[in-house]
């Protein structure tokens, strides 16, 4: 494979954006930071590609006036995925390796407070069979914690104290929409919003856009006095339909890492969970030990911006290489009800 | 770093109608994936990758549906990727799925995309009402009939033109029997006798509405040379502009200029008209051949519409164009740029039924999308590229 | 005064779907009050039948009915339904195995408080009266050894073969800072535009991010409400909202004093009489019927001017 690394990443996440739903606005400024910190412009990136969805903005071709922000005249190389940015990611990861170009910048967007995101998200499963009733994702995800509980996989107290984790951990982290820990008492005292998940096992609604620059080789070094690079990127899919698969491990995440090499001396994880139990399921599924520092940032339960959140874990692992604070981390997204779609990104430093 | 060759070893797709009522969505994309693995003579569990492309969410009503549609596409345990680039999508995603081979990831990957437009109505979602803005275009006949209006303007073309397209595609479109419409008789003089709709384009020179689905299987050149027949992708190509700029060429876009001048870069073409034997481009009004005509390099600006008028574009013509009868024949809108691109794979392949052009070794499938700001491209030949 | 326009939009269309032959069959039992479940190649069978077996990748074809009673495997309490779930209540979804089936159906059950349910509880299915061939034609109860409603209504004749699913999603839809420029200067009377820092092109309405340059458009420039056509069609056809009767002409109209054209409509002459380099002004409604919007302007109409050369407007084709 080419070496290829992350070597800029910009965010913002809210807990509601004012703005358009295209969100070129607010594009515009998270560019100008991936210039500044890569010293590049608009010309020096080779491919670019975002992930959006029209139905979190309410309208068909929502993405089209989003790559305004770039600037489009002369026109670019560009495509678009209707996935998180992370698959965007790897889009443009594929394009870096068939060669055609050294550079990408990747960029997602998604303004879910503009709809009922939990009603909305209904929209995404089977429309013969289960649409008809609206199950709502924080319901499934609840029927997924559930699963694991009747298991004893997990209990109540083991959520909270992801919860708990990371709501600590988000206090350091200014874009988090959510942040302020307490104790593992004090959260399970709190009512319950889809038994057995109370509304903090649940990520907030979240506004946000996040973009991340990759390059090859020296065109990384340039960019980047230390890139995080990318030893082995995958993904993987299950079934929808709740029915017929576990709902307490992960599949497709199993796949996904093993395909990008496995997780021997990955020092941070930010994962993608949505739901306090699903950090579970992923730990495990991903072979993660206890060693493993898990999402610093605060992870998907302080901000989780439809669309970008899966992106941003791969940012905020890359900046633990950029400055120093591990060597080999691990970035991972997920897409679909349940943990549907995963996605594992590993990165390492080199000295 | 080089690109791993790639060829395209198995092809399908639906019978287009107007509507697929026999058939769910899984089921219209597994008739199109069904026909392109058994072609490739292969199962979904050789196949590495599924990649999936459709128009709009809004058009079916489900957000994401190939979330839903995981286990129907054999992608429950697989990578699945959702391209969506507007109406260029076909071809983008078939390009997504050629840089999955060439990129050396994957051995054999099944692309495939869909419309089932019966679902809902197109006008419906393409323009759902926005606050603060009023509904003046009527669906897309309207935004790109002003612009059709500028061509004729600008290239001085004679009125006749979009019919003479129209005629060709729907005469084509009667030797593929997956084809949508298969109107008999259908002549310059019939199209012209047709409902303005949005004046200056008549009613028979505008695409249909359809269900329908297109899958190809693209291999790595390993897999591909046990193959008999594999179209070889020579070239790939995509470019993007804004909808809306100031002083923004809406006839002859940059992007599309630029696209196409990659595209002859990369395959070594010097002269496009003479060296593709064949092109299957993007045309849902027939006034866009001639503009794509030019657009694509393949006559100066201000002459495409000579070649169509001299009879050039149809099968037997010195460039043949749409010879599977084209979107002006088939619209299932997220899979119109995969069936351009098929089509062209066909063709190098010798294996295009009676709309075969004799002697086609190297093709082009084009697609595009938006209002003409978002272009795919593939050149396709019968020989491993040189390059 | 909020720093952007905001204003509800609802996105909504009855889909017609065509169910194909599997879900068809299962709702077609619905409607009959039997649960039919599909064999999988492994042997199991799976409620609701999948329309390919997950792991043979074949056509489900062999159809079980199975019983209208079953055990919840897992459980949720909704504490706060959204708009089209089965109650406005709270109410439980659960994954249900239906006797004799294998896997898990996502469905409602009908209980009052979540102490009323549990997992490996048994429950069975409410029918309703009226049933069209949709999983809304029941939901699941505490199994109470009580008549399910089954027998009521009559089976129907014909297969179901498509379903009508209602979607309608409420929004609440922002204008960019800059749009909002715009809409409330049409409130005035006034046609704002906004120069980009870069390429000095005067946007109208201004933009977040200028499409060449990347960066907000920020210098305000009040535009005439004169302007020439470049381009139109005459619509001929009629469509989903539309509010004009056809055939009338949308044109690009660009503003003098703008780099780039704006839609509307150009009324008070025959259609046929439209011709590309016409002059034409902005007619505006009565005031007291203006609000935020473009409709502020009726249409465009005819100036008391000479045509302008081709010359002047062909770089805004």
């Amino acid at each position: 494979m080419r070496e290829t690394a992350v070597v800029g990443f910009a965010q913002r996440q809210m807990k509601d954006f004012d703005g358009s739903p295209s969100m070129a606005e607010l594009l515009v400024p998270i560019l100008a930071e991936c210039y500044e910190q890569t010293g590049w412009a608009k010309k020096d990136i080779g491919f670019w590609c975002s992930g959006s969805s029209d139905y979190l903005a309410g309208r068909s071709f929502s993405f089209v006036s989003a790559i305004d922000a770039i600037g489009v005249l002369p026109p670019v190389n560009e495509s678009h995925v209707e996935m998180d940015a992370a698959w965007a990611l790897y889009e443009a990861w594929l394009k870096i390796q068939t060669g055609e170009v050294d550079t990408a910048l990747v960029f997602g967007f998604g303004k879910a407070s503009a709809g009922v995101l939990r009603r909305t998200l209904a929209l995404q499963l089977d429309p013969y069979t289960m649409t008809p009733l609206w199950p709502d994702t924080v319901s499934l995800a609840a029927l997924q914690a559930r699963a694991g509980l009747d298991a004893g996989l997990w209990d109540e107290a083991a959520l909270a104290e992801v919860v708990n984790r990371s709501l600590t951990d988000a206090e350091k982290n200014e874009y988090a929409v959510r942040a302020g820990g307490s104790s593992v008492e004090e959260l399970l005292a709190r009512p319950m919003f889809a038994d057995p998940l109370r509304k903090h096992d649940c990520a907030p609604v979240t506004d946000g856009a996040a973009a991340i620059v990759l390059a090859a080789g020296d065109r990384a070094r340039e960019a980047n006095q230390r890139p995080a690079w990318i030893s082995g990127i995958a993904h993987s899919s299950d079934g929808l339909h709740l029915g017929t698969r576990d709902l307490t491990s992960s599949g497709s995440a199993e796949r996904a890492v093993a395909a990008a090499g496995g997780t021997a001396g990955v020092q941070v994880a930010e994962l993608h969970a949505p739901f306090s139990h699903q950090e579970l399921v992923l730990r495990s599924a991903l072979g993660l030990g206890n060693d493993v520092r898990i999402s610093p940032s605060g992870g998907a339960l302080a901000a989780n911006p439809m669309f970008s959140a899966g992106a941003i874990r791969i940012g905020e692992a890359a900046k633990q290489i950029w400055d120093g604070s591990a060597d080999k981390v691990l970035g991972h997204a997920t897409s679909g009800p349940a943990l549907q779609q995963n996605l594992v990104c590993v990165m390492e430093g080199r000295n | 770093m080089g690109k791993t060759p790639a060829a395209v070893i198995g092809i399908g797709q639906t019978h287009h109608r107007a509507k697929r009522e026999d058939l769910s969505m899984a089921g219209l994309c597994r008739e199109a994936m069904d026909r392109a693995l058994e072609d490739a003579g292969l199962t979904l569990d050789e196949v590495d990758a599924i990649v999936i492309g459709k128009a709009p969410d809004l058009f079916e009503g489900v957000m994401m549906p190939e979330l839903y549609l995981a286990e129907a596409l054999g992608a429950a345990g697989k990578p699945l990727l959702r391209v969506h680039t507007a109406g260029s999508v076909g071809g983008s995603t078939a390009i997504v799925a050629s840089s999955l081979v060439q990129a050396g990831v994957h051995k054999r990957v099944l692309t495939v995309a869909f419309e089932k437009q019966s679902e809902s109505n197109a006008m419906w979602a393409l323009s759902v009402p926005v606050p603060f803005v009023m509904p003046v275009h009527a669906g897309a006949g309207g935004y790109f009939a002003p612009h059709v209006r500028s061509y004729i303007r600008r290239a001085n073309a004679p009125s006749h033109i979009g019919a003479i397209v129209a005629a060709k595609d729907r005469t084509n479109a009667l030797k593929n029997p997956y084809a949508h419409l298969h109107n008999e008789g259908t002549t310059v003089e019939s199209v012209l006798a047709s409902q303005m709709l949005w004046d200056p384009i008549h009613y028979d020179e505008t695409c249909p509405s359809s269900d329908g689905a297109c899958a190809m299987v693209i291999a790595a050149e390993d897999v591909a040379k046990t193959y008999d027949s594999p179209a070889w992708i020579h070239g790939t190509v995509m470019r993007s502009e804004p909808t809306s700029a100031a002083e923004r060429d809406q006839v002859n876009p940059q992007a599309g200029r630029d696209a196409a001048a990659a595209l002859w870069k990369a395959t070594g073409i010097t002269d496009p008209a003479r060296e593709i034997d064949c092109a299957e481009i993007y045309v849902p009004f027939a006034w866009f051949e001639p503009m794509w005509i030019e657009n694509l390099g393949f006559a100066p600006e201000g002459a495409g519409w000579k070649l169509t008028e001299a009879g050039e574009t149809a099968i037997g013509g010195s460039l043949p164009i749409n010879m599977s009868g084209g979107v002006l024949s088939s619209n299932p809108i997220g899979a119109s740029g995969m069936l351009r691109f098929a089509e062209a794979a066909l063709q190098v392949r010798g294996r295009a039924g009676e709309h075969q052009v004799d002697g086609a070794h190297r093709a082009l499938g084009h697609a595009y999308g938006g209002g003409s700001q978002f272009f795919s491209m593939w050149v396709v030949g019968s020989q491993p590229p040189s390059n | 005064m909020s720093r952007t326009l905001q204003a509800p939009v609802t996105v909504a269309f009855d889909y017609t779907r065509s169910t194909g032959p599997v879900i068809g069959r299962f709702l077609t039992g619905l409607r009959d009050a039997t649960v039919v479940g599909g064999r999988l190649a492994d042997g199991r069978v799976a409620v609701p039948p999948p329309e390919y077996d997950p792991v043979s990748h074949q056509a489900v074809t062999e159809f079980v009915d199975l019983p209208d009673t079953g055990t919840v495997t897992s459980w949720t309490w909704v504490s706060e339904p959204v708009a089209g779930q089965p109650f406005d209540r709270p109410f439980a979804y659960a994954l249900v195995t239906v006797d004799g089936a294998d896997t898990g159906w996502l469905h409602a059950v009908d209980v009052a408080s979540a102490a009323e349910i549990e997992t490996g509880m048994k429950v069975r299915a409410r029918w309703a009266e009226q049933r069209t061939g949709s999983v809304n034609d029941l939901v699941f109860v505490p199994d109470d050894g009580g008549d399910s409603g089954g027998a009521t209504g009559e089976p129907g004749n014909e297969d179901v073969d498509r379903i009508i699913t209602p979607v309608s999603l409420d929004y609440s839809y922002a204008a960019s800072p800059e749009e909002s420029a715009f809409f409330r200067g049409l409130a005035e009377g006034r046609i704002l535009g906004q120069r980009c820092p870069q390429c000095k092109k005067v946007y109208v309405p201004p933009r977040g991010a200028c499409p060449t340059d990347g960066v907000p458009t920020s210098e305000e420039v009040e535009l005439a409400q004169v302007g020439t056509v470049t381009t139109f069609c005459v619509v001929n056809v009629p469509f989903l909202g539309q509010k004009i009767k056809p055939p009338y002409v949308s044109a690009y109209v660009l503003l003098d004093g703008a780099d780039i054209a704006l839609q509307h409509l150009i009324l008070d002459i025959p259609a046929e009489e439209v011709r590309m380099g016409m002059r034409v002004e902005a007619v505006w409604r009565p005031r007291d019927e203006w609000g935020t919007s473009i409709e502020n302007i009726s249409h465009f109409a005819p100036a008391d001017e000479p045509d302008a050369d081709f010359d002047s407007y062909k770089h805004h084709l």
